[in-house]
């Protein structure tokens, strides 16, 4: 069994090998939680230290126990307000989501439809929300319409033009074949088009999810608490006019939190529905 | 297996390809005067250099484009396209589906629910032998199982008319004799007819009864021969004094049409 001799040498110096990689890998893992974190306690640290001995007054910058204290006095407020924002940004995400589907699936059907229609789609993505948002508050009545047609202008726009692009990009091959056993155009969208454009879709949503956070908070800012109640964002600008800088940090920290909490889901949903064959989603060895 | 086909002379004729032409935009000439009489069971080989017209008569004849002039005409009317599978040179598979999934979809098209057509399906993964892997995404295979589920694909509805553009192409040369090998098992097994684009002297030689030289600029037919050594061919063919000789007078007529084109 000579030959197997080598074979029984070997492994102990490629197990080393492996190990140390999988101390690597291990290291890596715990690295990208341990360090961002380290980095936020340092901040944190550096941020109280630097209001305590600088003695800044709290009117300026609030220190972060302070900010804490507001965030649980102040949360019976907070979490009501957070519950408005919420709702506009996802109301607005979720008419984006089906207007932009639905404006793409048009424009890719019929050219006379993308030609007519795309550079209006062009002009309101361009044109900031901030500058439109008071017309619409002059021109729709009812407040609250106004700022979720803010918010849902400012989502719409990736998903429509990712969906777009997306819808368009099925291979050209795969479309000769649909052509050649005679598939209807129905049969094009749904098992050649849309899977084809799922991915893109995923992008922009991501994107979205973000933008129409912003758009709520553009909304609140500009609009205010008649249309929508009192949410987060209308809570900071209110806190600033009356000094209240403990509660302006407490409510920027949870607008925030919510853009995270939006981008991880939008991520998580993206993950799970390209997991099984989309190259981005698949982890390699 | 099914018994082996008629003299190449005394097939019924499938399809007929009479003066077909294509011009591209108006001044480039893909294919000029072509005639092809396709019999029912010939292994027919396209062979010629690229931009000779191969994949244009694909295209032509599976109705994706139509001829400037001439006809292409089905013996006994007009076909369905049932009548047709058709394998291109990447495997083409829906990446978002699983293998059975890809095979399915001919049957899909025609409003077929997967309970109704499972039989047919993995009938034709295990005749291509990935019956095992019907449930794996097209990411996981090699490019050779890649290719055989195309060509699953192409024959679940026992078509009978198979296209084939470069199939193999792509692949190493282990994989494409082993494949070459299998494509013949298949068409004895389903009995269909096949048409097959190549550039390759030695595939079209040991697949076909029938080669087609083609040359470029224009497009055209320079010169057809039979390969009249009998099916079933197997490995020791490729090394017979026979295929020699039909793999000489093969590459003799080719650099002949890319002689003239030149
Ligand atoms: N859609 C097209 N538009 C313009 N020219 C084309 C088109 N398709 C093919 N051609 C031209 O026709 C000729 C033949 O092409 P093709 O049939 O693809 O050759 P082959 O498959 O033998 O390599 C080439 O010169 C090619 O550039
Ligand atoms: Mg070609």
């Amino acid at each position: 069994m000579t030959i197997a001799d080598p074979a029984t040498n070997v492994p102990p110096i490629r197990d080393e090998e492996e190990l140390a990689r999988a101390r690597t890998a291990h290291i890596h893992r715990v690295a990208k939680w341990t360090l961002p974190s380290l980095v936020m306690v340092l901040t944190i640290l550096a941020w109280h230290l630097y209001v305590t001995i600088a003695e800044v007054p709290h009117y300026i910058l609030p220190g972060p126990v302070l900010v804490a204290q507001k965030m649980v006095e102040d949360w019976a407020l907070l979490w009501p307000a957070m519950i408005v924002t919420s709702r506009l940004t996802l109301l607005a995400l979720a008419m984006a989501v089906v207007g932009g589907v639905a404006l793409a699936v048009a424009f890719t059907q019929s050219k006379w439809a993308e030609m007519s229609f795309f550079p209006y789609a062009v002009i309101l993505q361009v044109t900031p929300v901030i500058a439109v948002a008071p017309l619409l508050q002059v021109y729709v009545e009812s407040a609250f319409v106004a700022a979720l047609l803010c918010a849902w202008i400012v989502a719409f726009f990736p998903i429509l033009s990712n969906t777009t692009i997306g819808l368009k990009s099925a291979d050209h091959n795969l479309s000769d074949l649909f052509t050649i056993y005679g598939a209807t155009r129905w049969q094009r969208l749904r098992y050649l088009a849309a899977p084809s454009a799922l991915p893109f879709f995923l992008g922009g949503l991501k994107i979205a999810g973000g933008l129409a956070l912003i758009g709520a908070v553009v909304a609140e800012f500009v609009i205010g608490r008649a249309g929508t109640g009192l949410g987060l964002a209308s809570t900071l600008l209110e806190a600033s006019y009356r000094f209240n800088f403990g509660r302006l940090y407490a409510a920027l920290i949870l607008i925030s939190l919510m853009g995270v909490l939006i981008f991880a889901v939008m991520s998580l949903i993206s993950h799970l529905s390209l997991r099984k064959w989309h190259e981005s989603a698949i982890k390699r060895e | 297996m099914a018994p082996t086909p008629p003299p190449v002379g005394s097939r019924p004729r499938l399809l007929d390809m009479t003066h077909v032409e294509k011009v591209f935009g108006g001044d480039v000439v893909a294919l000029r005067d072509m005639n092809l009489a396709v019999n029912e069971g010939d292994f027919i080989s396209l062979l010629g250099p690229s931009g000779c017209g191969k994949s244009t008569a694909l295209r032509l004849i599976s109705d994706l484009i139509h001829p400037t002039s001439g006809s292409i005409r089905w013996v006994g009317g007009q076909h369905g396209s049932d009548d047709l599978g058709v394998v291109f040179q990447e495997p083409t598979l829906m990446p978002w589906a699983t293998v059975a999934q890809n095979v399915w979809l001919p049957f899909r098209l025609k409003g077929k629910t997967y309970a109704s057509v499972k039989d047919e399906i993995l009938e034709a993964l295990k005749l291509v032998g990935l019956e095992k892997f019907q449930n794996a995404y097209p990411r996981e295979l090699s490019g050779g199982m890649k290719m055989r589920v195309s060509i699953a694909r192409a024959m679940v509805t026992k078509p009978r008319l198979i296209l084939m553009d470069e199939p193999f192409a792509a692949l190493d040369e282990i994989t494409r004799f082993k494949l070459n090998n299998d494509l013949l098992e298949l068409k004895a097994k389903i009995g269909c007819t096949v048409i097959f684009v190549t550039h390759s002297v030695f595939e079209s030689v040991f697949l076909s009864d029938r080669i087609v030289v083609m040359a470029a600029r224009p497009g055209r037919v320079i010169r057809e021969l039979t390969v009249d050594a009998p099916y079933p061919r197997h490995e020791d063919f490729r090394t017979s004094a026979e295929y020699a000789a039909f793999c000489r007078e093969t590459s003799d007529a080719l650099h002949i049409a890319i002689g003239e084109a030149a």
